[in-house]
Formats: structure tokens, C-alpha cells, sequence
């Protein structure tokens, strides 16, 4: 290789202000990025910052209003992902781009095809995929409906694919938020290997200690433009939240000792299948007492969803008994989500999307969404409209919603201020159990924090808080208590202090270390 | 031997019977297989029925139909593109239009070019020294093996003497099934129908394959109703179809979105409405069997099997929702 050749390809890729809109919405102001070649290049920022939409740029989903894409020097105009590919971009979605009743060999070959007929290209692929994934650690089985494999699998069957296209730049946008502890340090070694064969990863997420191990370089977006390009070794996690959100951030939140009371929701031998027979929850028992925070780990889809609509009654109970906060709920004592909340039970959903609001709603509508039968919201014959907007005004202060306008619609607010509506409502009504399930989903890092601090002060007045999150970090920093989920049953329970990590990851894949082991078999709940 | 030869003549007429469906069936599966809802295979069906006994009226010729036939159809299914694709209209209110459309044009242009209120003129007529039917196909051997017992019947009255059309339709399920299941078209449109994003992501255009997919359909269609007019019939008449294409879609549900049960299905249609048929003013134990309770049978018998008997039809995934990129 000549020295002029080398110094044009220095970089794998190279953006030159790169300006895209959505309608009235700037999601990419003037993006400059260079991503040296053969590195892992990380890409943090808030949700709604605009990696998303910059990563589909490059791979051609989207196109930009203006700038420059170049790939090894070479500018190209990249206007489908037909282009992108044929560029050597592959890119694994946060939203695994695979079809659920294919094999994952013909997931594989799809597009990509040597001819008109498929059992050749079939062949083929079969041939290279187990070189490649023999070479990079990414077996997977081929010739099962991918429909019927764990997330992980399907996972390297994306990586894959990018692979077999002969992928030099290899995008994965947040890869690791359905995964285990373990799964993720596997997906780094593989990355690790890819760069060692000259591949250029960018790796997008916003969990900074994730950057901080995988990465060679940062960039830093916020609100649609890039801020900061930095070296990870010369960074620290506190210097890149800083710089995500722009201003100072308290990433540990100052949690004293809990002083647990009578126990307000009791869970015993509860079971439940879903329609297609599937068995969600698996004789769950646990005690959650007033005063003290217990959360529930484990990977997306172990029945923490199930647990939490079962409780909260919008699930209905197949066998075992729920003691809610002094009412009893199971298969002779049925309760709907009304009769829940009366009996003291807030329930904050998982996804507010589906759940937890109405999109096209205003804030004040949403405010009074379950508590519509409340008498301070109703008059004889209509709802007292005038009180329940002076209601949403105050919460609104209180809460320090943004922007205080209780016309504004629902969609209109933004992750943050959206979940804020949800907790703030819920919270209001001053229940004795509160169900939380994923507090801070697509909530930007300032607004996480004072979430949580609101969720302290609620388990500090006393309150019996049950909190479902597959966030790690977030599960450790608020709870007193954690019990592990695996297949819908609990594997352990774990004390606050002793929830390293690894114990907690190896859980989560069903392995209860000895340390643990040893101390359920001390004190037997 | 009475026994027998009723049988046969069930069994043939579950072949003619059959053959519509299993065409219109096939096209609907391609259309559906991408993704489309396909209500409109009724128009289809009606408008190429339509085209075709015009066609081979005025040509003399029933190939030449059914070239009109096919064309018309394929017209239809690109406008439903156009609709459901480019301008992402929701499917069902887009087929029913083509449906509304064609049994309205065929009706007036029908009027307006023959004056037979609405109906065609005969394909088959001797003071205009016309034959623009389809001949049937006699098997070699059919006649000099009439007589002989069961072979006679099996080959001769069953097997011999269809359309070639009928022949077609028979032919398509494995060809169709080939291209579904064996070719990259088959394998991309199939995809499509399932999961549209991945798809695009994957370098190729929905768009293109939805076209393809609804083009494919339209022949298919043309055939299904080229074979009412000009082989079936001799003459088009108004609403001909007769529902044709519903209990195609009935069928192809019934079949699972697979080649070879949808036309199980299609025969087991046509098997009772041919039962229906010869059951006119039959009696069993004493009572007159309803000939209108056969005939409901198709339906009744799909809206049962699909209630559960046949384990749940689960349909391609994104079907019936128009792909727009959505913000990530």
C-alpha cells in the first residue's frame, strides 16, 4: 500500500454536515463524524438526539437533506439501502430487521441471493455462514424458524448478515439493551475480533460504561448535533453525560437505609398462561413490604411484563393468591384495573405508548386517565373540565413537566416529560403500592434522575414500591432488594450490596452462584 | 354401476367447478403472500370474463380472449397497486371500488357496444359461423375406451374431455408453488408479506416486489375469468362471477396461504356445489333436501373449520398494512 492511498482511506467513513428535518422537526443539524478504520467507534447521546436517524442516513433508510457521506475517501450518494450495502455499510437495527417465519439461513440470504433460484444461494450461504461464524464465534442454528430462537441468536443472525454482504462498516444501533450481562461481553469480543480483521464498527447506545468498554473513539451527540469527538481512553463517564445532556448530572442517586414495614402486597404461588398456551409466569411468590423498594431483574420477556398486568389486573390469574395492599385477588376473587386502584395500587406500565397514555389525548386528559370516575373530577352530568385543567396545571408545576401547557397534547411532550404525565399521575393519587414498570424507557439522562429521586422519596413516605426494569444500573441504584426473573419463574433474591454484576447476570441466564445459594438457604423466606 | 357413474359426473363437475376457484385462489395468493389484501379478485375475475368473451367475440378467436382477458385483469390489479402501493390506501376499501368499478363498466360497456343488456352475444353461433369457445381436449383413446368398465369412466368421462384451461389451473398449483417456494422472487415476495421493513433493509424494494406480486395476480385472475366466459359459458353475462372470488379468498384461507391445500380446498368447494347441483329435488329419508342449504355449505362449512377445526390460519404478517418508513 502507497502512503497516498493509505492517507485516503484513513477513514472508513466520513460525514460532512449532514442536515436532515422531519417535517417541523430538525433531527440532524449539519453532522460532521470521521470514523477511523479498523477501530470501534461509539456514538452516544440521549434518546432523541439523533443517532438513529444519522445511522439510517448512512445506511440509506433514510435520505439527508443535505451533506456528504464518504466511504474510504470517495464521496457517494447513498439513496436506498440497495446502495449502502453494495458499499460495504451493514447495519444491525435496535428493531431486529428479520422475518420471524424464516430460517435464518434464508433470513440470511434474502437480498442477497447468487441467482433466480434459491437452493443454490441456500447452499452457498450455508458454506460461508459456518466459516464465518466458526472465524467470529457467532453459531447460531440455521435451519430453524427464527421465530423460535432467544434474542441473542437472532442477534448474531443480523450480525451475520451484514457479514455474508461483505460488510467493512458494521452499525449496531443500541445492541446490548436486549441482552444479558454475559451475551454482551460476548458481543464485544466478537466486535473485538471483527476490528482485529480490519472491520470498522460504530456502535451506538447510551450506556456510557458500555462505551467506555468497547470503544476506541466517542462522539457525543445532543439535540440533533454532534458536540464532542473524544478519545475514550482520555474520558470518563461523568464528562460524557456532561456532555449529553449539557450540564452537570448526578449519576448515583444518594439512597439511605429503607425502614420496611407490614408487608402490603403479598404474591404466592402465582401461575399464568398466556393464549397460545405459553407458560408467562410460573409459581411467582414475593413479599413487598412499606417503605422499601424491591426490584425485578431479567432479560426482556422473562414474565416481568406478565407479573406486572397480573397485579396490576388488567392480566387475570390463572392459580395462586395476590394480596393487594389487604385485598385478596385470584381465580374466585377476580379484580379489574379500576377495582386495583381503588384498593390503593398505582400502576405505572411499561410502555406508556400502549399502556399509559393516549397519543392524541391533551396533557390534562391525561392526567385523570383511570381516575376519570374520581367525584373531585366529576359534576352531576359532566366532567368539571375547568377543575380537572387547574388540577393538571398544578401537577404540571409540581412535577416540573415541560412545556406547562395542559392543552398540549400527549404525543407533543417529549420521552421524558411523557412519563413524567404517567408517574406524576399515578403518584398524585397517593397509593400504598406502587407497581413500576420501566421508569425511564426513552427518558433522557436529566430527566432519569429526578425520576428516581421522586421514586425514593415515595419508598422514604412509606410507600411499598415493586420495580420491574431491565435496566441494570437502575435496578441496583434504587432498590433494597432484588429478585432475579428467569422463564417466569424467580431464580433468587438478592440483598442491594451484594448485587455485583456478574451474580446478577449469571442469574438472569438461570445460574445462581454458591455465595447466593448459601444465603437464601440461611435465612428461607 | 348407477352408483358409479353419478360419482364420476360429481367428480367431473368438481374439476369444472373447481377450476375458476383454484386460478383466482392462486392469484390471490400471490397478492396476499406480498402483503396485499385481495378482496378484489371478484372484479378481476368479472372485468377479464368480461374482456375476454368481447375479445373472442370480435376476433373469432378464444386465445385472443383470453390475451383480452388476462390484459384487463392485469390493468385492474395495477390500479389496485397503485392504490394499496404508491399511494398507500387502505386495501379493503380500494379491492371493493374494483369490484364496484368493474360490475359497473362491464355492465354498461356491455350494453353500449352490444345492446343485449348488458350480456355479450353467444360465442358459439351458427348463422354467424362463429365458434370463439374453448374446445374440450379429448384424451387419445377416450372414445374406443368409453365402454370398458371403471377405466372407461375414470379416463374417458373424468379425466378426458376439459377445457384446457382446466388442465391449466392443475398445472399452476406446482408451478405457482415453485416460484413461491423455490425462486428469489418467491422468497422476496414472501418476505414482504411478512416483515416490509426488513425487506427494504435488506436492499430491495417493497414497492417493486408489491407490483410484481399484483401483477402475477392479474394474470392469474385473467385466467379464472377468461375460463367462465369463454370456456365455461359461451357469453358473458352481468355479475357472472357470482361471488367467485369471495370463495377464492375463502379458500385460500381455508388453505393455509399454501398452494397445494388452497386447491384442496377449491375442490372441496366445488365438490359441493356440485352435489348441489345434481341434489336438485333429491330426497333423503323422506324430506326434499334445501337446495339453497348445499349451497350455503362452502360458506358455512369455512366460516366453521376457520372457527377453530382446522387449528388457526395464520395469515402473512403485515397484510393489509400499508409500508410507509416510519420515524425510528
Amino acid at each position: 500500500m502507497t502512503a497516498q492511498t493509505h492517507s485516503a482511506a484513513e477513514y472508513a467513513l466520513e460525514l460532512r454536515g449532514i442536515d436532515k428535518h422531519f417535517g417541523a422537526v430538525h433531527a440532524n443539524k449539519n453532522i460532521d463524524l470521521k470514523v477511523e478504520k479498523g477501530t470501534i467507534h461509539g456514538i452516544v447521546g440521549e434518546n432523541g438526539a439523533g443517532k438513529s436517524t444519522l445511522m439510517s442516513i448512512i445506511y440509506g433508510f433514510y435520505e439527508a437533506d443535505q451533506g456528504d457521506i464518504a466511504i474510504d475517501g470517495q464521496v457517494l450518494k447513498i439513496r436506498d439501502s440497495k446502495t449502502a450495502i453494495a458499499s460495504g455499510i451493514g447495519m444491525v437495527h435496535q428493531h431486529f430487521m428479520l422475518i420471524q417465519n424464516f430460517t435464518a439461513l434464508e433470513n440470511v440470504v434474502l437480498g442477497a441471493e447468487s441467482g433466480e433460484l434459491i437452493d443454490d444461494s441456500l447452499d452457498k450461504a450455508r458454506t460461508e455462514l459456518n466459516r464465518l461464524s466458526d472465524e467470529f464465534g457467532l453459531s447460531v442454528p440455521l435451519d430453524q424458524p427464527v421465530e423460535e430462537l432467544s434474542v441473542g441468536f437472532q442477534q448474531r443472525i443480523e450480525i451475520l448478515k451484514a457479514l455474508y454482504r461483505g460488510a467493512r462498516i458494521l452499525i449496531l444501533d443500541e445492541p446490548t439493551g436486549v441482552l444479558t450481562p454475559q451475551e454482551t461481553e460476548h458481543l464485544f469480543k466478537v466486535l473485538d475480533s471483527l476490528k482485529a480483521q480490519g472491520t470498522t464498527v460504530i456502535l451506538i447506545t447510551h450506556k456510557l460504561r458500555e462505551i467506555l468498554a468497547a470503544t476506541d473513539n466517542v462522539s457525543v451527540m445532543r439535540r440533533g448535533e454532534m458536540v464532542a469527538h473524544v478519545k475514550t481512553a482520555e474520558t470518563n463517564q461523568e464528562e460524557l453525560a456532561e456532555l449529553m445532556v449539557g450540564r452537570k448530572v448526578l449519576l448515583q442517586v444518594d439512597k439511605g437505609d429503607s425502614a420496611p414495614g407490614d408487608v402490603k402486597l403479598s404474591v404466592r404461588n402465582l401461575s399464568m398462561t398466556d393464549s397460545a398456551g405459553v407458560k408467562r409466569l410460573d409459581n411467582v411468590s414475593l413479599d413487598v413490604r412499606a417503605g422499601e423498594i424491591v426490584g425485578i431483574a431479567g432479560v426482556s420477556g422473562n414474565g416481568q411484563s406478565e407479573l406486572l398486568e397480573t397485579l396490576a389486573g388488567i392480566t387475570p390469574v390463572d392459580s395462586g393468591t395476590i394480596d393487594l395492599n389487604g385485598h385478596t385477588l385470584d381465580v374466585q376473587h377476580p379484580m379489574n384495573p379500576s377495582q386495583v386502584r381503588k384498593a390503593g395500587i398505582g400502576h405505572i406500565p411499561e410502555d406508556r405508548h400502549r399502556m399509559g397514555l393516549i397519543n392524541t389525548f391533551s396533557a390534562y386528559e391525561a392526567f385523570v386517565l383511570g381516575y376519570h370516575r374520581n367525584h373531585e373530577y366529576n359534576g352531576a352530568l359532566q366532567m368539571k373540565q375547568g377543575a380537572i385543567i387547574e388540577d393538571c396545571k398544578e401537577k404540571m408545576e409540581r412535577w416540573d413537566v415541560r412545556p406547562q401547557d395542559p392543552y398540549l397534547k400527549t404525543a407533543n411532550f417529549s420521552g421524558g416529560n411523557q412519563q413524567k404525565l404517567v408517574i406524576a399521575r399515578e403518584i398524585e393519587q397517593n397509593p400504598d403500592v406502587l407497581l413500576i414498570g420501566q421508569p425511564t424507557r426513552g427518558v433522557d439522562i436529566g430527566a432519569i434522575e429526578s425520576i428516581h429521586k421522586r421514586i425514593l422519596e415515595m419508598r422514604d413516605a412509606g410507600k411499598a414500591i415493586l420495580l420491574v426494569s431491565v435496566e441494570l444500573d437502575e435496578i441496583r441504584s434504587l432498590s433494597d432488594r432484588i429478585l432475579v426473573m428467569f422463564d417466569g419463574t424467580i431464580v433468587g433474591e438478592v440483598p442491594a450490596d451484594k448485587a455485583d454484576e456478574r451474580t446478577l447476570g449469571l442469574m438472569m441466564a438461570n445460574i445462581v452462584p454458591d455465595d447466593i445459594k448459601a444465603l437464601q438457604a440461611e435465612e428461607p423466606a | 354401476m348407477e352408483l358409479f357413474d353419478s360419482i364420476i359426473l360429481i367428480l367431473d363437475a368438481t374439476l369444472r367447478n373447481a377450476t375458476p376457484l383454484i386460478f383466482a385462489a392462486l392469484a390471490g395468493m400471490f397478492s396476499e403472500r406480498s402483503g396485499i389484501v385481495n378482496i378484489a379478485l371478484e372484479g378481476k375475475i368479472l372485468i377479464s370474463a368480461f374482456a375476454g368473451a368481447s375479445a373472442a367475440y370480435y376476433t373469432g378467436s378464444p386465445w385472443m380472449g383470453l390475451l383480452a382477458g388476462i390484459m384487463a385483469s392485469v390493468v385492474f390489479a395495477q390500479l389496485h397497486a397503485f392504490a394499496t402501493v404508491t399511494h398507500n390506501g387502505d386495501h379493503v376499501v380500494s379491492g371493493l371500488a374494483i369490484n364496484i368499478l368493474a360490475a359497473g363498466l362491464t355492465a354498461a360497456v356491455g350494453n353500449y357496444w352490444f345492446s343485449q343488456g348488458g350480456n355479450t352475444p353467444n360465442l358459439v353461433s351458427r348463422a354467424e359461423e362463429l365458434n370463439a369457445r374453448f374446445e374440450p381436449i379429448v384424451f387419445p383413446f377416450a372414445d374406443a375406451l368409453a365402454d370398458v368398465p371403471i377405466i372407461g369412466g375414470i379416463y374417458s368421462e373424468l379425466l378426458s374431455g376439459h377445457y384446457i384451461l382446466v388442465y391449466l389451473a392443475f398445472l399452476a398449483v406446482p408451478l405457482c408453488w415453485f416460484v413461491l417456494f423455490r425462486t428469489r422472487f418467491g422468497l422476496r415476495l414472501r418476505a414482504t408479506g411478512e416483515n416490509p421493513q426488513a425487506v427494504d433493509t435488506a436492499g430491495i424494494s417493497v414497492t417493486q416486489v408489491r407490483y410484481l406480486a399484483l401483477l402475477v395476480c392479474g394474470v392469474l385472475a385473467g385466467f379464472a375469468g377468461v375460463y367462465l366466459a369463454v370456456a365455461l359459458t359461451a357469453q358473458f353475462s352481468p355479475n357472472m362471477s357470482a361471488g367467485k372470488g369471495y370463495m377464492a379468498l375463502a379458500a385460500l384461507i381455508f388453505g393455509k396461504w399454501r398452494p397445494k391445500t388452497t386447491m384442496l380446498a377449491c375442490l372441496l368447494f366445488g365438490a359441493l356445489q356440485a352435489i348441489a347441483d345434481r341434489s336438485q329435488g333429491a330426497i333423503i329419508f323422506g324430506f326434499e333436501v334445501p337446495v339453497q342449504l348445499v349451497e350455503a355449505l362452502p360458506y358455512i362449512l369455512t366460516v366453521v373449520l376457520l372457527g377453530g377445526f382446522i387449528g388457526r390460519a395464520v395469515a402473512p404478517k403485515a397484510i393489509g398494512k400499508p409500508y410507509v418508513k416510519e420515524r425510528a
